[in-house]
């Protein structure tokens, strides 16, 4: 599943990234495979959408998001 | 002043850099150029113990050492090229203390670079209200460099570094992170061609020397031999860098970083989130700023505004009156100092959109409006961070295209740039208010509404229409620069430090009145010249025609009018005027309206003075409706109908909302963008859509 087909609240872990231009500049903003995540909210028009990760909140455009293979978690797991 | 010791401040962005540097600084600041970039150069100086003077040059943020836009590959040239200017012999690293871990990715690159480097943990408050516990002693054992703890923006831990900076106390950085076995003898090779021993920096240099302004040609294709020689991968090096660091960070902080789960100012700003991020009261609330900002940049600013218009009229009286009568009092009182006013009156707008602008910056908002409006905005091209300048663009677009640097895709604040001119700014209103006042008449619609009042609010509408219509036809012609991202902090919401506030108006005002003043007088000192002199003795005829009206020397006021009116008809402005007229009658215009033309390039409220000169009224006794009248009295030669009909009317508004008329603009955009490419771009199709636009109304309106 990819990160951009997520809801808000839903928590997922990372598994991998896809060849896409921006991957690297993910991995820097901390969007490392194996890391968990949870979706903070979308925009009022479906996008951006902003995600919680390594303790931060960090928004990005779908395009962006499909780039990240996600696994769903159950939403109560603590990040 | 002479530099004895240079030190960089670098760190991600929101680290709280610009606050240290502030607070290290304070006013002893000036803003430079990074040579062959648009970036500007932050620095300042601290004189310390010794009388000795440290330069402190703060680089842009950036969130490792492979860069991307230009603000990144500024940090990145200074750091590893050593012959660069500035070049530091200290590096101060900056990093948020209650977001270390991705901080530390940047860190133990600028470590493995091997250059004296302290780092500075900031934001040490926010760590513990979060329940972060840090073992800063620790952490300097393990990196093998200073590690010092601030609050910058409460000021605390300053003195500590300070007294950093004045021990030169740098550490010898302990190598972090090796690049991998394989490129190792690739390493080996590299050392004849830069001469760097091989290691982390030697690596860099290699994954990123397209970005290194200051190595030959020869030996960026040596470097490419090599790599395609090697069949080397730069983007999975990185990602293989990237994650390798994280994981030895995230084995680093185990042992340094203790956690309990309070969450108090993440919990804060999520409550406050609720609302300025609800789909429907996050609307409201950032309409209303909007409103707010305009309502107070168009009506706030008025008053400081008449107040140096006054002064700069009241210093050009009192020098016609009491200077020697000549040509360069003449150019000193209508060229000089009348552009020097047209440059200060800008100030207050400028100080109060930069005002709300940082405050919506250091609060935290202004990514959320980004966030808001982003989705709305690229629909035309533009970015969700354009909305503010472009609703500054209705004040006025001189400060508003120096807003569009916090938009970080180029080609998105190409664009805003581009279209934010259309926006109908302030000195469209004089104009628009004579030229409505003649042809709507005064009226109410459905007992409600003044019908001058819609005409106008239609006016305004058009600039905006117009401005998103063209980012969207443009957005398919300008090409992107580097790869385009939306990728972004959303940081916590905070007080704003009113230094740091202060410190930004001070730069802004600044950065115009010194970038874009230049231009601004030269040019004005062309108009005055093109509306004082004459080609050959034109000017002397008329000085001769009207000496025989002389009462004790002096002409009466009617008779100086009417000399102007001439003077004015028979210079250079006036022959350019007439040599338009074929051009400019199948829009209604005629030499008159020309003359107007072209000293509104100085601004366009300039229009309603040149009027007033060429229907002979003295700037005395000027009065609006006075003016109005002998315009509606005005024939045209040839039909001898009257020259200001609805169709000339409705045209003339139509040119003065799309045409680009302002100079400080053009110079603005030139110093924006570093280049006389777009400001010429921005003054072909604005005056050429005002030339089509104004066609079509008076052809089928007349």
């Amino acid at each position: 599943m990819r990160l951009s087909e997520l809801r808000t609240g839903q928590v997922a872990v990372i598994k991998s990234l896809g060849d896409h231009p921006i991957s690297n500049k993910l991995l820097e903003m901390g969007c490392l495979p194996g890391e968990l995540l949870r979706v903070r909210r979308i925009a009022p028009f479906g996008d951006p959408m902003a995600i919680e990760i390594l303790g931060y909140e960090l928004a990005m455009r779908l395009d962006e998001a499909e780039a990240i293979e996600v696994e769903v978690r159950p939403n109560f797991v603590q990040l | 002043m002479k530099k004895d010791f240079q030190i960089a401040l670098v760190g991600n962005p929101n680290s709280g850099k610009s606050s240290l540097f502030n607070a290290l600084t304070g006013l002893n600041q000036k803003v430079g150029n990074f040579p062959g970039v648009t970036v500007d150069k932050k620095s300042g100086f601290l004189k310390i113990g010794n009388g000795d003077s440290v330069e402190i040059t703060d680089l842009p943020g950036t969130y490792s050492l492979y860069p991307r836009s230009e603000d990144e590959q500024v940090t990145f040239n200074v750091l590893l090229d050593t012959q660069n200017a500035s070049h530091p012999d200290l590096v101060l690293v900056v990093a948020d203390a209650s977001n270390l871990r991705r901080n530390l990715l940047f860190i133990t690159q600028i470590i493995d670079l091997g250059l004296p480097t302290a780092l500075i943990i900031n934001k040490m408050d926010l760590a513990k209200e979060q329940g972060m516990d840090l073992n800063l002693a620790a952490l300097s054992t393990h990196l093998g460099i200073p590690v010092l703890a601030t609050n910058a923006r409460k000021g605390e831990g300053i003195s500590e570094v300070k007294r950093l900076i004045a021990e030169r106390g740098a550490g010898q950085p302990l190598p972090f992170y090796l690049p991998s076995e394989e490129v190792q003898p690739i390493l080996q090779e590299l050392t004849p061609i830069n001469g760097l021993q091989p290691g982390y920096r030697s690596f860099i240099y290699l994954c990123n020397h397209d970005y290194l302004q200051n190595i030959s040609d020869k030996q960026h294709r040596e470097l490419d031999a090599l790599i395609s020689k090697h069949n080397i991968n730069i983007t999975q090096l990185q990602a293989r860098e990237t994650v390798r660091r994280y994981e030895q960070i995230t084995g680093l902080l185990g042992s340094i970083e203790k956690r309990s789960t309070k969450e108090v100012g993440k919990s804060r700003t999520e409550k406050i989130d609720r609302i300025l991020l609800h789909p429907v009261y996050g609307y409201v609330v950032f309409l209303g700023i909007l409103f707010f900002i305009f309502q107070s940049i168009f009506s706030w600013a008025s008053w400081p505004m008449e107040f140096i218009e006054t002064v700069f009229n009241q210093l050009g009286s009192w020098g016609s009156a009491n200077l020697p009568d000549a040509w360069y009092t003449d150019l000193l009182v209508n060229g000089v100092l009348a552009g020097l006013g047209g440059i200060i009156v800008f100030v207050p707008q400028i100080v109060l959109l930069f005002l709300f602008l940082s405050l919506l910056e250091e609060t935290g908002y202004m990514a959320r409006v980004s966030f808001l409006m982003d989705k709305l905005m690229r629909k035309f091209g533009l970015n969700g961070k354009s909305v503010v300048p472009l609703i500054g663009g209705y004040a006025c677009a001189v400060p508003s295209i120096m807003a569009t640097r916090s938009i970080n895709s180029w080609k998105e604040r190409i664009l805003t740039i581009m279209v934010l001119p259309l926006m109908s700014c302030s000195a469209r209103l004089p104009v628009y208010t004579l030229l409505i006042g003649m042809t709507v008449p005064e009226e109410r619609v459905l007992g409600l509404f003044n019908l001058q009042g819609l005409v106008m609010m239609a006016f305004y509408l058009l600039g905006f229409v117009a401005a998103i219509g063209s980012a969207m036809v443009m957005k398919w012609f300008i090409k992107e620069r580097n790869s385009s991202f939306f990728l972004l902090e959303m940081p916590i919401y905070q007080f704003p430090r009113w230094q740091n506030v202060g410190l930004t108006l001070v730069d802004k005002a600044k950065a115009f009145v010194f970038g874009a003043g230049k231009v601004i007088i030269v040019i004005s000192i062309i108009l005055w010249f093109m509306s004082s002199f004459g080609p050959g003795d034109a000017f002397e005829k008329l000085e001769q025609q009207f000496a025989t009206e002389l009462v004790d020397g002096e002409l009466s006021p009617e008779a100086e009018n009417e000399l102007n009116k001439l003077k004015l008809e028979h210079s250079y402005a006036g022959r350019m005027g007439k040599w338009m007229e074929p051009g400019i009658a199948p829009l209604g215009f005629d030499w008159k309206i020309g003359i107007s033309l072209v000293t509104s390039f100085a601004a366009r409220e300039v229009f309603v003075g040149t009027m007033a000169t060429i229907y002979s009224l003295g700037s005395e006794d000027f009065e609006e409706t006075t003016l109005r009248e002998k315009m509606m009295a005005d024939v045209h030669p040839t039909t001898g109908k009257p020259l200001y009909s609805t169709a000339t009317t409705f045209s003339l508004m139509l040119f003065y909302a799309f045409a680009m008329q302002c100079m400080s603009t053009l110079a603005i955009t030139y110093r924006e963008t570093k280049s006389w490419k777009w400001p010429a771009l921005q003054f072909f199709y604005m005056t050429g859509l005002a030339y089509l636009a104004s066609l079509l109304a008076y052809q089928l309106l007349s």
